[in-house]
């Protein structure tokens, strides 16, 4: 197949002067090559990807991945909110790991301002960080599959998911958007009983792991589809911006959890999966071994979380209780302060980037002083994942892209923004 | 009475109906619930429930599916060619009714028991590409197209080696008459699967191909090209497509049976209806075929032409060789084939 593209190459490379073409005898064959628009809607394009294949016969010559399409503004709607209101908009960047979304715009705020959660809640923000962890690799994993042609593991994985978003439920009140995190803390303490649901859980669920490792990993097809397809070197991995389980597939040992700790990561003992081909079987082993890594940390979460408050009890921060509120006319004058113009935050601005499931998810957050983010970057991680779409499935088949597609855990939500 | 339906023409004309009706009904019927077998076993194989809503443990679902396709519109894309549009979906669907002529549910038991049974099959099953090509072609799509380019190849490719693992078979039991060849699987003889065990393997494997379906379902191929060759066809010419399939998977699964499970004989001299053992035999087969479909991940294009090229044909040919030769000078080549 290669020799093809060379050829094709070499015919759009080196044209044949004028007198030459007439002189020679040989007629100069045009292929066609021809483009298919992959997308929006279609079944591997996860979401509302639009890619522009030019084709040949079934080689794909050239990948043009077009975004915007799920487009919301976020960022210049985050500026004419207040800080609070902003947190929910984080839940809809990835709507497959929302609460890691929160806790970078979370841990910005708390920078700005120069706050600490109380200890309780940055247990509670590492224990769901990481069922988030598992939420969003059990989606990709098993769409993954899906896109080669696996049937079965989305709906063992959907069966999965939906006791982790139980769990958000319990927490939160939401299945998805939770909405949970605050700056200074979390929403509300877990209801009685829920850490020791996620403890049986934990039991459990690496049982399920094996599951899907018995009927996939060592699968000859699986292996054939996915081996040596989309390789990135760890180079070519740095060049183009790869981060979290992308990047430690290609053989860069760097998960900001190890390299800058934040909440309690510096606390609990985990392993960080590298692998060193970086094809999409080793961005589906490196994903696979982080969903164990993450249960580790769940049961060291619940095992050190101590009673304790869940949120700074500095009133301008964070509102007081409702019993509070029908004795104090302070607390009442906090809470309707909180609740319209929020607070307000030095001016300042800074990076705060933590470990999404896909890879380093930051904020840019500037203050002008006032009780809205004077500008809010946010860095995705898909973006750069999905500029390299191109050449990691240049010269590959038609089903390599899709498998591509699938292993570098696209979410447009916040590709797009 | 005898004299009318063999002598005359208009009592040819209507046994040859009424056979014909007596075996499509069932095999329609029985074409309507293997969709509903198939999605009971792969709910099963998901832990999910499948179709249960439409009647008790929803076995009216495939009627309510037929309501459906029937009452739908057909669309017919702007840059189709209109006839060879609604062509393609007859075609297969024909083609995949016309097989059935020569399988026989009993001894004995078909509509034409001819000497060339297996020469039919194989040259009915070798045009079922044409309906599917026809179809990428007219429906000026190029998901379409690229889904009949890689049938068009899949199915040449694989009706090779399906064809020697067929050669094989004729050899030990010296007749091209399908009834012959259960007859030779009968009592006091070892079904073929177990003599013959390798082309066994590779029959299946092949048939699966040969259908279409997973892991070689690449012409359709949801994933990369949605639907493949029949991304634009709605309603009832949908349906045909789907009706053909699933036909021609009970065929294949029927020929299977009758070649290496003994077809309609019972195993160890055991009681039954022989209809029903062949019943039970293509359940069985047709389970295989929702069994992979719910493990395996898809091939791509490049290696599933490989491993028909490289490794079933080789081996087909290695055995159907070996078979030959062991046959010649044990002295056990059938009088027949001599």
């Amino acid at each position: 197949m290669s020799s093809i593209l060379e050829d094709i190459e070499r015919h759009h490379s080196t044209p044949v002067p004028a007198d030459q073409a007439v002189a020679s005898t040989s007629k100069t064959v045009q292929i066609d090559s021809h483009a298919i628009n992959f997308g929006p809607q279609h079944p591997a394009a996860h979401g509302v990807l639009r890619l522009v294949l030019e084709m040949d016969g079934e080689v794909v010559d050239r990948a043009d991945p077009h975004v915007g399409l799920l487009h919301r503004g976020t960022e210049k709607l985050i500026e004419s909110r207040t800080y609070l209101q902003n947190v929910p908009y984080f839940d809809r960047l990835d709507y497959v790991s929302p609460m890691c979304m929160e806790h970078a715009f979370v841990l910005a705020t708390e920078k700005l301002l120069s706050i600490q959660a109380p200890e309780r809640a940055l247990w509670i923000r590492t224990m769901f960080d990481e069922i988030t962890r598992i939420l969003n690799h059990l989606l990709n994993l098993t769409s993954f599959a899906l896109d080669v042609g696996a049937l079965t593991p989305p709906l063992w994985g959907y069966e999965e998911r939906e006791k982790l978003m139980e769990f958000y439920e319990a927490a939160s009140g939401a299945r998805l958007h939770a909405n949970y995190y605050r700056p200074g803390g979390v929403n509300k303490d877990l209801p009685a009983g829920l850490t020791d649901k996620i403890w049986a859980w934990s039991e459990q669920y690496p049982k399920f792991i094996d599951d899907l490792w018995n009927l996939l990993t060592e699968n000859r097809i699986w292996k054939q589809r996915t081996v040596d397809i989309g390789v990135m070197s760890a180079e070519q991995a740095l060049a183009w911006g790869f981060t979290g389980p992308n990047l430690r597939a290609s053989g860069v040992p760097w998960d900001l959890r190890k390299a800058q700790p934040y909440a309690m990561y510096e606390h609990v003992q985990f392993d960080v999966p590298i692998a060193r081909n970086g094809d999409c079987y080793d961005r589906y082993l490196v994903r696979m071994i982080e969903m164990r890594e993450s249960v580790k940390i769940i049961r060291q979460c619940i095992e050190n979380m101590k009673p304790g408050p869940v949120k700074i009890q500095d009133r301008k921060f964070t509102a007081p209780r409702r019993e509070e509120m029908k004795r104090s006319m302070e607390a009442l004058i906090h809470h309707f302060k909180l609740y319209t113009e929020g607070f307000h935050v030095p001016a300042g601005a800074t990076y705060t980037a933590i470990e999404s499931p896909k890879g380093e998810f930051g904020v840019y957050l500037v203050s002008d002083g006032t009780n809205k983010p004077y500008r809010c970057k946010i860095r995705p991680t898909g973006f750069s994942h999905l500029q390299a779409v191109e050449v990691m499935s240049k010269g590959h088949m038609l089903a390599d892209a899709v498998a591509v597609i699938g292993s570098i855990d696209l979410v447009f939500g916040e590709v797009d923004r | 009475m005898y004299s009318f339906f063999h002598d005359s023409m208009i009592g040819i004309l209507l046994l040859t109906v009424a056979e014909t009706l007596a075996v499509l009904v069932p095999v329609l019927m029985c074409m309507a619930y293997a969709t509903y077998f198939e999605r009971k076993a792969l709910a099963a194989f998901q832990l999910r429930k499948g179709p249960n809503r439409v009647g008790p443990f929803g076995l009216f679902q495939p009627f309510a599916d037929a309501v459906k396709v029937f009452t739908k519109e057909t669309i017919i894309p702007a840059g189709a060619s209109r006839s060879l549009f609604l062509l393609a979906p007859m075609l297969t669907f024909v083609l995949a009714c016309l097989a059935w002529a020569v399988i026989p549910v009993g001894d004995g038991w078909a509509v034409a028991n001819i000497n060339v049974g297996i020469l039919y099959l194989f040259a009915i099953s070798s045009l079922g590409v044409y309906g599917i090509i026809i179809a990428g072609w007219a429906s000026n799509s190029k998901y379409a197209f690229l889904g009949a380019m890689r049938s068009a190849a899949q199915m040449v490719s694989y009706e090779v080696s399906i064809g020697f693992v067929l050669v094989t078979v004729m050899l030990c039991v010296g007749s091209l008459n399908l009834n012959d060849i259960v007859r030779a699987q009968g009592p006091g003889h070892f079904w073929f699967c177990f003599t013959l065990f390798p082309m066994f393997v590779v029959f299946l494997i092949s048939m699966l191909a040969e259908c279409n379906r997973a892991p070689f379902d690449l012409p359709e191929g949801e994933s990369e090209l949605v639907a493949g060759f029949f991304v634009e066809y709605s309603a009832m010419s949908f349906a045909l497509f789907y009706l053909g399939e699933y036909t021609n998977m009970i065929m294949m699964s029927a020929l299977a049976s009758i070649l290496f499970l003994g077809g309609w004989e019972a195993p160890f001299g055991l009681p039954g209806l022989p209809i029903l053992w062949l019943f039970g035999k293509i359940c069985f087969v047709m389970f295989f075929f929702f069994w992979v479909r719910a493990t395996f991940p898809r091939y791509r294009y490049d290696q599933l032409m490989r491993l028909g090229w490289k490794v079933f044909l080789p081996l087909s040919l290695l055995w159907l060789v070996l078979t030959a030769g062991f046959l010649e000078f044990t002295g056990l080549l059938p009088n027949g084939a001599a």
